[in-house]
């Protein structure tokens, strides 16, 4: 830090500053995630906002649920509350009402849900990015089940639909993302849910597969976060965090099998899965529909392929694992002993010694 | 296909100490968080009373004295074991009197820092072995422990912080435990907790600030923490599916799968065996499958140095520890041992260092390569890297 060769350039100066003042007028957006009913978000919410008050900021309830515990009414006590108010007869959070009264930090929970017609936005996570534009900070609460993307996964779960959801992006684009965790069983003694089964066993198993989907939302979440850090202080080292797989392919490799275990991989560890080829010139004929056959494997299944320069092959791997926080990548090996597979073995080679803090996995072919 | 290798004492009996078998084993739930004042011992705390308020016969056999003050108003009303004094090169050092809860043999246990290394002198190493004693004795434990505490993320986390943490647990302990649970808690609030002296008091807060309490390391020791707690969550998953058959009204419920995975380790004298063993451990658990350790000699162990026949037998006590098995086979050709005693097993990967460019000349090194590939073909061969911090 400090030395000349750091220093940054005056226009790398203003845009940090451009990005600081942007970062200072939009709100702040946390998000408290649950699996189901009754893990406790609401209650994490409104103690926050509780907390938050007592360190002097100012602080107001903008939306609620329904149905409060009397432990939730305790909370809400010591909160402003902002009411709701009714279109055709059902309750919308007050936006016009929020902003006039402009706090520091706006409570909603339940983030999933929509607004009746005649009502200034369709949605209410588009009120929340509403209140956000307008610098205010947002603490919110969502149930797994109303996540656009993950809704057919929970479904099949829980089998039961809900209408309701919010779009996955705007989760991502949350500055803080909390699960709010708890056992299986945990959530099963306090949900008062109308759906809640008689039959135990079957319950926690599900809850628990809905845990697993949350936990990882939130990894993925807290990866992006981390890989924006990253960026930012200009890091070049990636920590492995999440299994990202390369997959090396060439004419004569068995692609299937290499695909086939770094799809395994990938799904074990709920990692990603790259697939590269080196440009070779002087392909002989059989040599390109060899490798285009391989390619359409990836393809195939739907893995993004790019094309690599060949001035360097171990070079341009290596890089590429770089700017992709790779930690595993696949090779084929040739065991015949022509010219071009001798080649090969000292790509090999040169690739084993290069690959700093990866594992390299040969396919011997 | 003998082995010389000694093996580390399987904690002792609890009979010994209670005078009766159990009739149970106790029930294990791990509090998991990503760093010191994320609220572990709170939330664990928090269920204890929760529970001595249902009625359920609860101590607390060990907590840190250095507590925050809310965390030690959670105490009240909860009975407290006494620690034990134990006097080493002139010091008092207090550890959890574990022979003293097992006669009191409550129902749960309250045990906090589950990777803490006891003071030598005590009965055992470490507190998971002291933890584990209870649960055999019956008793159900509530325990804290960091995720960087975890024994197959020490090269990760050294990776991340440059800190190389001693005090690990085996990943087959946290296995154990019935229910794991994350206790989250977001950097920047964790980051707000150590400015208001709510974490650390005084000089303590700047030194937490150069290594764990980075914004970045605790972002990715956080994505660790979930990522571990969801893998713990799949894995119980697949257990009760085993143990159970699918009852009728899971029908969506896949069936369970044996894997055929093996993992074969080749274990050397070099010191960063040790990573590798933990990496091949790591990538078997995930792929559902097994991993071997296996060392190759000549004819005779005895044909290595002291040095290295010592070094040797601390990386295959290592991955015993891990409860990975290990063989040690004779060969003339380190590849053809290694490859035949692989086949034997049915092993589908076989994990290496590196070959060390200093001490292995380039054509040497391409040829047990090349060897090893040719006489595998039909199998995966992985070479690892150590994880290292840049400089």
């Amino acid at each position: 830090m400090g030395t000349p060769a750091t220093r940054p350039t005056p226009e790398q100066l203003l845009r940090q500053v451009e990005a600081q003042e942007e970062y200072a007028q939009t709100g702040r957006l946390k998000v408290f995630l649950g699996y189901a009913s009754g893990v406790g978000k609401s209650y994490q919410m409104l103690d926050e906002g509780r907390r938050r008050r007592e360190r002097g900021q100012d602080v107001v309830v903008g939306a609620i649920q329904p149905e409060i515990s009397p432990e939730l009414m305790k909370l809400l006590a010591h909160l402003e509350i902002i009411p709701l108010k009714m279109i055709e007869g059902n309750p919308v959070m007050d936006v016009d009402a929020i902003l006039r009264r402009h706090p520091q930090v706006c409570l909603v929970d339940g983030l999933a849900y929509d607004n009746p017609y005649g009502s200034r936005n369709a949605h209410r996570w588009q009120d929340v990015e509403q209140l956000l534009a307008a610098g205010i900070s947002v603490i919110t609460t969502i149930n797994l089940q109303y996540v656009d993307e993950r809704r057919a996964q929970v479904e099949t779960i829980r089998g039961k639909r809900v209408n309701v959801s919010v779009p996955e992006a705007f989760l991502r684009s949350a500055d803080e993302i909390v699960v709010v965790d708890a056992p299986a069983e945990f959530p099963l003694a306090r949900s008062h849910e109308p759906d809640a089964q008689p039959n135990a066993a079957t319950q926690q198993h599900k809850l628990s597969q809905l845990r697993e989907i949350a936990l990882l939302l939130a990894a993925d979440v807290v990866d992006r976060q981390l890989e924006s850090y990253l960026e930012r202080n200009g890091a070049t080292q990636s920590w492995g965090t999440q299994e990202r797989i390369l997959v090396c392919i060439s004419p004569k490799v068995n692609a299937e099998r290499m695909i086939r275990r770094a799809q395994l991989v990938r799904d074990r560890f709920h990692g990603e899965l790259f697939v590269v080829y080196v440009g070779e010139e002087n392909l002989s004929a059989e040599d390109q529909s060899a490798l285009e056959r391989n390619l359409e494997i990836a393809r195939r299944e739907g893995i993004p392929v790019e094309l690599l320069d060949a001035e360097d092959t171990v070079e341009e791997i290596i890089g590429f694992a770089h700017r992709h926080g790779i930690t595993q990548i696949f090779i084929g090996h040739s065991l015949s002993g022509s010219w071009r597979a001798r080649l090969t073995k000292t790509t090999v080679d040169r690739l084993i010694r290069a690959a700093e803090g990866m594992d390299v996995k040969l396919f011997p072919h | 296909m003998s082995s010389s290798f000694r093996t580390e004492p399987e904690p002792a009996d609890s009979d010994a100490i209670s005078g009766e078998k159990a009739t149970r084993t106790g029930k294990l739930k791990i509090f998991l968080g990503y760093a010191a004042g994320v609220g572990k011992t709170f939330q664990m705390l928090t269920e204890a009373q929760q529970l001595r308020r249902e009625g359920v016969d609860v101590v607390v056999g060990y907590f840190e004295p250095h507590a925050r003050p809310d965390t030690i108003a959670l105490l009240e009303g909860l009975e407290v074991v006494p620690r034990r004094v134990i006097e080493y090169r002139g010091a008092r050092f207090e550890e959890m009197d574990t022979e003293a809860i097992v006669r009191r043999r409550p129902t749960v246990c309250v045990v906090d820092e589950f990777a803490h290394t006891n003071v030598p002198g005590s009965e055992r190493g470490k507190r998971w072995q002291d933890v584990m004693l209870l649960l055999e004795a019956g008793i159900d434990v509530l325990t804290t422990v960091n995720i960087q505490h975890l024994e197959s993320l020490n090269d990760q986390v050294y990776c991340m912080t440059g800190i190389r943490v001693r005090e690990t647990v085996p990943d087959w302990v946290v296995q154990q435990a019935a229910e794991v649970v994350m206790v989250d808690l977001t950097p920047r609030a964790l980051l707000n907790r150590l400015d208001r002296g709510a974490v650390y008091q005084g000089e303590k807060v700047e030194r937490a600030k150069q290594n764990f309490f980075k914004e970045s390391t605790l972002v990715a020791l956080r994505e660790l923490a979930l990522r571990e707690t969801a893998f713990e969550v799949e894995s119980r998953q697949a257990l009760a599916a085993e143990e159970k058959p699918l009852s009728p009204a899971a029908p969506e419920t896949e069936p369970p799968q044996r894997s055929t995975e093996r993992v074969l380790v080749y274990v050397t004298p070099e010191p960063s065996a040790a990573a590798l063993i933990r990496r091949g451990k790591r990538v078997a658990d995930h792929l559902k499958g097994e991993c071997i350790a296996v060392a190759v000699c000549g004819k005779e162990l005895a044909e290595l140095s002291p040095r290295q026949r010592a070094a040797l037998e601390k990386n295959m006590n290592f991955a015993r520890n891990l409860h990975v098995p290990t063989h040690v086979i004779k060969a003339e050709n380190v590849a053809e041992g290694l490859i035949d005693f692989a086949r034997q097993q049915r092993v589908t990967q076989i994990y290496l260092l590196r070959p060390a460019v200093s001490r292995w000349r380039l054509p040497f090194r391409r040829n047990f390569v090349e060897q090893l590939a040719r006489l595998g073909r039909d199998m995966e061969i992985t070479f690892v890297a150590e994880r290292a911090p840049l400089s």
